[in-house]
């Protein structure tokens, strides 16, 4: 049978067993920490399917690299070329200009920052009072926030159209923030973070204190709140700065958003490979950076919403 | 007084206990019932009407004409086949490469870290980026894929043109970007699930196999649901990729033969390139139907699965 092949020899599995049983027991729900765990050790092949996972996964972006530092007959040959060529920095300055880069880029920026201070200062109130105040309904509001996440909102593009323009938002930026001022996930993310780290003790000590709720919310909350709200304006920042279907229909290419403006790179008006590459390459910088200093906050902080969603 | 000012902060104290939980939670209930709860009751109201692009303020009532066109219309079938291969092509592997990976992950590492952190990058690469550099890996001359198909002997296919290679070529896109990010659920759901029911397994002289299929499996089951939820959804929805994939002219359409279209394409196509907002209304509204359907029917299954495997299972109980 096929599943005992894989099956570990007797002898092999027993002290790994016993060492299992001798560490401490984690609360492991509560650490951002990798690595908590009482796995087997990885063996060579788990190591050779990780790099192939991990191959798989950073080719691509590598390659945007490699062909945006090429010129055009380079990036056409046979066999392709494997590593960069010396036109970066010439393409990414052409591509600036033909693709409108800058002024998607700041128009990007805006957006991803509004939304995403937004979503976190809306989120961490709505969790607060889920998961720490007593009201008449909460239950239930509760998963009616958990019952939006179903409605995907790209189904309401026709009636948002004719609303934006009606309110004059028609091709600018309120057009693509205002519809993403909140997110149901930040709401449970936030009520699952504080229901957790905020004891009750010290919300009852700011009641005592005669502290009205906002002052509550400002002095006492914020401070515990506060990793987790960090990490759910990087994951906002990141959703919002690539969203794609609704800002490609709300706005149009006198004043885009980055991958609004990428569309015009493969849409005919850039013919040239190298450049779209470089295109490419440049509306994916700003991220990449965030995640080379911040991947693992934002891994832990993915995987922390997930154990409890 | 002294009564009179604790009576009004009595007041004021009972108003801010009572009413501030309300007022906290108000903004996410505003912007929702605004921008995505009333738009998505409008769209069904459009959808009874015909309504142009260029004149919006005009609706002219047309009762279920919208939706007879759209049930005669061979390009709304077509996509709707389109949008169903295209999520079952896109979604199958990519959950099942996840847990592979979160199964990986989920072992005591060296640099786990790393191997985290670049299992997610993907998701951090937009729509846009990601579809232009596949299209360049797909390219029929001198795409890589092709190139190394020819290193094994094999002819070079035509992603663009042929149509089950174009929707394997979009559901990678999709697979790219969305694998690392499930992984990463899972992983957090494997290491939730308590170690007693492991070794409860082994003492029973379970092999890491069995030990995977009735601890880990069971274990991570309502995060796979979520993820299974999650990832049709995002399916329903599928926009970006093919359109981008199409480079320009072909997008819209998905494809010069349409082999690609998707209900979002066509909804675009119809709304905003033949400016009748009353038909990609009906496209819309023809998505959220079949949205519930999928979820329904997915309930059904369900149940008849776990009211045939009941007694299975307590057989097998017994039987042991």
């Amino acid at each position: 049978m096929t599943t005992d092949s894989i099956e570990a020899p007797a002898a092999d599995r027993r002290p790994r067993a016993a060492e299992r049983r001798t560490r401490p027991p984690v609360r492991r729900r509560l650490s951002l920490r990798p690595g908590a765990g009482r796995q087997h050790h990885a063996g060579p092949l788990a190591y050779a399917l990780l790099a192939v996972a991990t191959l798989a996964s950073l080719f691509p972006l590598y390659w945007t690299l490699v062909a945006a530092s090429s010129d055009n007959t380079r990036v056409s040959q046979t066999p392709p070329p494997f590593l960069p060529g010396p036109h970066l920095f010439e393409n990414l300055g052409k591509a600036w200009q033909d693709a409108a880069l800058g002024k998607a880029m700041t128009n990007s920026l805006i957006v991803a920052g509004v939304i995403a201070l937004s979503t976190v200062l809306f989120a961490t109130l709505a969790g607060f009072a889920f998961a720490k105040l007593r009201f008449r309904g909460r239950n239930v509001l509760l998963m009616l926030v958990i019952g939006t996440m179903m409605v995907p909102p790209q189904l309401g593009v026709v009636p948002l159209f004719m609303m934006m323009s009606e309110l004059g938002w028609g091709q600018r930026l309120p057009s693509v923030i205002f519809p993403t001022l909140v997110s149901a996930v930040g709401v449970f993310f936030m009520r699952q973070y504080l229901a957790e780290a905020l004891p009750d003790e010290l919300v009852e000590a700011g009641r005592v204190d005669g502290a009205h709720s906002l002052r509550i919310f400002w002095s006492i909350v914020l401070p515990v709140a506060r990793p987790a709200m960090a990490v759910l304006f990087m994951i906002t920042f990141v959703h919002a700065w690539n969203d794609f279907f609704w800002p490609f229909i709300a706005l149009d290419m006198t004043n885009p958003t980055v991958p609004v403006a990428l569309t015009q790179l493969s849409a005919g008006y850039v013919r040239d490979q190298s450049l779209i590459m470089a295109g490419a390459l440049l509306g994916t910088l700003p991220l990449l950076a965030m995640f080379l200093v911040f991947g693992r906050q934002i891994v832990g902080g993915i995987m922390q919403g997930a154990v409890k969603g | 007084m002294a009564l009179q000012t604790y009576r009004r902060r009595t007041f004021w104290h009972r108003l801010d206990v009572r009413g501030a939980p309300y007022a906290f939670v108000a903004p996410f209930f505003v912007v929702f019932a605004a921008f995505s709860f009333y738009p998505l009751l409008y769209t069904a109201w459009i959808s009874l009407h015909r309504v142009e692009l260029s004149s919006m303020d005009l609706m002219e009532w047309v009762g279920l004409d919208n939706y007879t066109a759209l049930w005669g219309d061979d390009r709304f079938w077509n996509a709707l086949a389109n949008t169903f291969t295209l999520g079952v092509l896109s979604t199958v592997p990519q959950l099942l490469m996840a847990l592979g990976l979160a199964h990986l992950l989920h072992y005591r590492l060296r640099g786990s870290a790393f191997f985290r952190v670049a299992a997610l990058t993907p998701y951090a690469t937009s729509v846009g980026a990601a579809a232009l550099v596949f299209t360049m890996l797909f390219e029929r001359d001198f795409g890589m894929i092709n190139w190394l198909l020819g290193l094994v002997g094999m002819d070079p296919v035509n992603w663009e043109n042929d149509k089950w290679a174009a929707q394997l070529a979009v559901s990678s896109i999709v697979i790219w970007r969305w694998t690392g990010y499930n992984a990463l659920l899972y992983l957090a759901a494997m290491q939730a699930v308590p170690d007693e029911r492991y070794e409860a397994a082994a003492l029973d002289g379970a092999s890491r196999w069995q030990q995977f299929r009735m601890v880990t499996i069971p274990g991570i089951r309502s995060t796979i649901v979520f993820t299974i939820v999650l990832s049709t959804i995002g399916a329903t929805q599928l926009f970006g990729e093919p359109l981008i994939f199409g480079q320009g002219p072909n997008g819209i359409t998905g494809g010069a033969d349409n082999q690609y279209q998707t209900l979002g394409l066509l909804l675009y196509e119809e709304g905003w390139k033949n400016y009748q907002m009353g038909r990609a209304a009906t496209i819309a509204w023809a998505m959220f139907l079949l949205l519930i359907l999928v979820f329904v029917v997915q309930r059904v299954v369900k149940r008849l699965a776990s009211r045939a495997a009941g007694p299975r299972h307590v057989l097998s109980r017994s039987s042991q």
